[in-house]
This record gives C-alpha cells, sequence and structure tokens, in this order.
C-alpha cells in the first residue's frame, strides 16, 4: 500500500525537525511555571498548577502539529517531492492519507509526551481522558492543517487560516449564545447574524468541549461525553481529508 | 497555480465530500444548541486575572464580555426575564466590566434597562444600589443612569425616600452642562409627592428665582408646579 511510506517518511521527517527538542522545552518550562505556581498560590495552587500547564501544554501542542504540517508541506512543494511522488504511479489520495497518517502518529505521540506534565500534578486517573480528546483534538487540526496548507500553498495563508480556524472553532459556542440574543420580535436584519452563525457552526466542530480543564480539576467527562468527541472527530477529520483530496485533485501539476 | 476541471475529480470523491459535509451538518444538527441559562453565570473572577486575560486589551474584553454576560437567562419573547439569575454575581460582573473600561455606558445601561425592570424588587432594589453606588465614580458621564433609577424608584418600587435620596445624589454631584435642567431638578417634585409641600414650594420658587430655567416651557411647567403644590399648602392649612 502507497500511504505507508509516506506515513514513514513524515514520520521521520518530525524526528529530524526538532520538534522533540521543542517539546521538550515546553515540557521544562511548564515544569518551572508549576514551581513558580507553587510558590506564589496561597490555595488551590495544585488546581491552579494544573489548569494553567494543561492550558499551556494545550495550545502549544496544537500550535508545533499545525506549524509542523504546513511547513512540511510547503518544503516538499518547494523541493517538487510531491510531482516526484506522482511520478512513481502513486495516487493523490495515497500521498494525501500518507502524510495524514504520519502526521496522525506524531499527534499521538505528541499528546502523550504533553500528558507527562499534567499527569504529575493532575489526578492519575483523570489524565486519560483528557489525553484522548487532546489526541482527537489534534486530528482535526492536523487534517484542516493539510487541507488549509494544500488549497493555499503557501506558509503564511495556510498558517492564518488554521489559525482563524482554530479560533472560531473554539468560540463558535459562545458567538452562538452571543447572536441569540439579537431580537426576535424584529423583522429580518437583525436576525440574518444569528442565522448566519448557526449556519457558521453547522460546519464547525466544537473544540470547546474537547481537552477540558476541568476534566483534571474538577471531574472526568462521561463516556457519553467521550464517545461524542470521537465520533466528532471520525465525522470531521473525513470530511476534511475528502476536502483536501478534492483540492489536491484539482491541481494542475 | 492552474486548476483542472472538476470532471477530471473522481466521481467517488465527490460523493466522499457531499456525504462527509451532509454527515457533519446531520451531527451538529443533533447537537445541543449551547444555551448560557442562569445557573451557568459564574462568579466573576478578580479584576487583575480579567486583565490578565485580556492580553492587553482591556476595553475590547470588556465589550465582549458584556455581550456575553447579557446573554445568561436570556429568552426571547420571555414574560419574565432574568428571574433565575444570580444578581449578586450578576452585579459582581457588571462591576469587573466597568472596571475594564470605566468610560463604557452598556454595563450600567443594561443595569438601568435590563435588569432593573424585572417584576422583582429584591432584584430592582440590587440593581438600583449598584447603580447608585457607581455613579458616584463618574457623575457627569454616569447621570442618565442614576436618573433612570430614581425614575424606577419613584414609580414602580414606589419607594419615595430611596427616589429622593438618588435625586439629591443627581442634584449635588451633576455638574455636565449638557444634562437638563429635569435630572437636576428632581427633588422638589419627590418632597411635593412625599407630601413635604413647604419644602418643595421654596425650592421650586427658588429655581424660578435663580433664573437657571431658560427654556419657556420649562418654566411655565414649573411655574404651575408651584402654583399647585401652593393651592396644596392652601388647602392644608385650613
Amino acid at each position: 500500500m502507497s500511504i505507508l511510506p509516506i506515513a514513514r517518511i513524515t514520520l521521520l521527517e518530525v524526528a529530524r525537525s526538532r520538534l522533540a527538542w521543542l517539546i521538550g522545552a515546553v515540557f521544562l518550562v511548564s515544569l518551572a511555571m508549576a514551581g513558580f505556581l507553587q510558590q506564589v498560590a496561597l490555595i488551590e495552587a495544585r488546581e491552579i498548577q494544573v489548569a494553567i500547564i494543561a492550558a499551556l501544554l494545550r495550545a502549544c501542542a496544537v500550535f508545533f502539529l499545525v506549524l509542523f504540517v504546513v511547513m512540511s508541506v510547503v518544503r516538499e512543494a518547494n523541493d517538487k517531492f510531491f510531482e516526484l511522488v506522482l511520478s512513481q504511479a502513486m495516487p493523490r489520495a495515497g500521498y494525501l492519507l500518507g502524510k495524514f497518517v504520519g502526521v496522525a502518529a506524531a499527534a499521538a505521540l505528541i499528546a502523550l509526551v504533553m500528558s507527562v506534565p499534567v499527569a504529575l500534578f493532575a489526578p492519575l486517573a483523570r489524565v486519560p481522558a483528557w489525553t484522548l480528546s487532546l489526541f482527537c483534538e489534534l486530528l482535526i487540526m492536523a487534517a484542516v492543517s493539510l487541507f488549509c496548507v494544500l488549497t493555499f500553498t503557501h506558509v503564511l495563508t495556510a498558517m492564518s487560516a488554521a489559525a482563524g480556524f482554530y479560533l472560531l472553532a473554539r468560540s463558535i459556542a459562545a458567538l452562538q449564545i452571543i447572536a441569540a440574543t439579537s431580537d426576535q420580535t424584529v423583522p429580518l436584519a437583525p436576525r440574518l447574524a444569528d442565522w448566519f452563525i448557526r449556519g457558521v457552526a453547522l460546519v464547525m466542530p466544537r473544540l470547546d468541549q474537547m481537552t477540558q480543564t476541568g476534566w483534571l480539576t474538577n471531574a472526568s467527562p462521561d463516556p457519553a461525553a467521550l464517545a461524542s468527541i470521537l465520533a466528532q472527530t471520525v465525522i470531521y477529520v473525513a470530511l476534511i481529508l475528502a476536502a483536501a483530496l478534492f483540492d489536491l485533485y484539482r491541481e494542475d501539476l | 497555480m492552474r486548476v483542472r476541471p472538476l470532471r477530471d475529480v473522481p466521481a467517488w470523491l465527490k460523493v466522499a465530500v457531499l456525504a462527509g459535509l451532509t454527515l457533519q451538518i446531520a451531527w451538529s444538527s443533533l447537537q445541543p444548541a449551547p444555551r448560557a441559562t442562569a445557573e451557568d453565570l459564574p462568579r466573576p473572577p478578580s479584576s487583575q486575572v480579567l486583565r490578565l486575560a485580556a492580553l492587553g486589551e482591556p476595553i475590547a474584553a470588556a465589550k465582549l464580555l458584556m455581550l456575553y454576560i447579557q446573554a445568561f437567562d436570556y429568552r426571547a419573547g420571555t414574560h419574565i426575564p432574568y428571574r433565575k439569575l444570580n444578581y449578586d454575581a450578576l452585579i459582581g460582573w457588571l462591576g469587573r466590566i466597568l472596571e475594564l473600561d470605566p468610560r463604557g455606558q452598556y454595563p450600567l445601561w443594561s443595569a438601568a434597562r435590563l435588569y432593573a425592570e424585572v417584576p422583582d424588587k429584591v432584584r430592582q432594589r440590587k440593581m438600583l444600589d449598584f447603580i447608585y453606588r457607581e455613579y458616584f465614580v463618574d457623575p457627569n458621564r454616569r447621570w442618565p443612569w442614576l436618573a433612570q433609577a430614581t425614575v424606577i424608584a419613584k414609580h414602580e418600587l414606589k419607594d419615595l425616600p430611596l427616589a429622593k435620596e438618588y435625586a439629591v445624589a443627581l442634584q449635588q454631584n451633576t455638574t455636565d452642562p449638557n444634562a437638563p435642567l429635569w435630572v437636576k431638578q428632581m427633588v422638589p417634585f419627590i418632597l411635593a409627592d412625599m407630601g413635604e409641600l413647604e419644602q418643595a414650594r421654596i425650592l421650586i420658587g427658588g429655581l424660578i428665582a435663580s433664573g437657571q430655567v431658560r427654556d419657556k416651557r420649562d418654566a411655565e411647567l414649573l411655574k404651575q408646579r408651584l402654583a399647585d403644590i401652593e393651592a396644596r399648602l392652601k388647602k392644608k392649612q385650613r
């Protein structure tokens, strides 16, 4: 199968890209921050440590993965790697899925490594759900960044689009709540914003429901919530990969 | 970048994209819509924490927070809005938003026009008290909301001593030349409603004699009111 060699090359690239060094640095920074917070917090020191470290690690994990995907695809485009792959009679779908499998493996590694500092401060039983959810979030962002970079082809536009998507997905629920307060008694115009936001929300994943810090500080999510996150991940990754492949098939190389 | 025609995209892929999109929309539609219920409104964090979270944009954060807070327990078309809302938490949030953006009018507008108009006297009093306290921070910018609070205290709560307290504060602290005269001269009218006719007569008479009332209609109205009070006084003396 043509997917595995590409996935292997992608994982090799992860290993050689010094991503591990970067993650190690964040690991150390989070430990140092935990020590600092321990000193300054008067009460609930553990909760404060967990909440701040978990939020920092989550954001860093997403940022590193998106950056890696975008830089990797742009570099391959500049090196004419994609043309080389196609010259080996490999289908475009093989390249994309191979790339995604490689990035997904990297996402699993990142989620596992990022959960280690969290596990040092949060109750151990609560960490697996958080880690699994982080992995799902990373899978969605990996697919989205692949789609963005294949569509926009430049680092700046692809990164901006991926970052915009992430912010929107994290805040869409708040936007829906705010838009729902538009005056429902008056005709059309003021309600358009509400309808528009509802329409956008239909095609966005609810990232605000994923990898919640409350799962570490208060209580683990119930199985139904985790199942819902897994289902959303499968559906959204499939949709975005199909859209990315659609774009890839339309490119005239 | 050159683009190949749509017919070059395999049919199975077109079907896959459409199926994925349909599935996603169906999935999202099945999820409960996010809603800010009254019980969800937490206590506000400290203003330092909010400033930190605002990342150097306190005014933008204040505006956004205000839009978010107003969504709690809001139901379009309900007869009794905000009836379940924890007003202590709500007042905490409004106060924090004012700390982030002291020149912003939205929190006090909401306090006076949304949250103080609920059919619940305890909640109304809490909100009026909040408006009264915040008024002293910037009287010349915040007088409209204390004026509104005075009207609510007088006509809805029927608490004339409270209305008088607010009216006296407005009279003594509002120096904004753009503030209409009635805002600063509500005290005699409230006194008249309280039955303190002699005091009201003195105040209105003094106001007319001072020449501060330049508008002819205002002056006529004051004279009419003075005549009414004097008639009531005469009737009382008999």
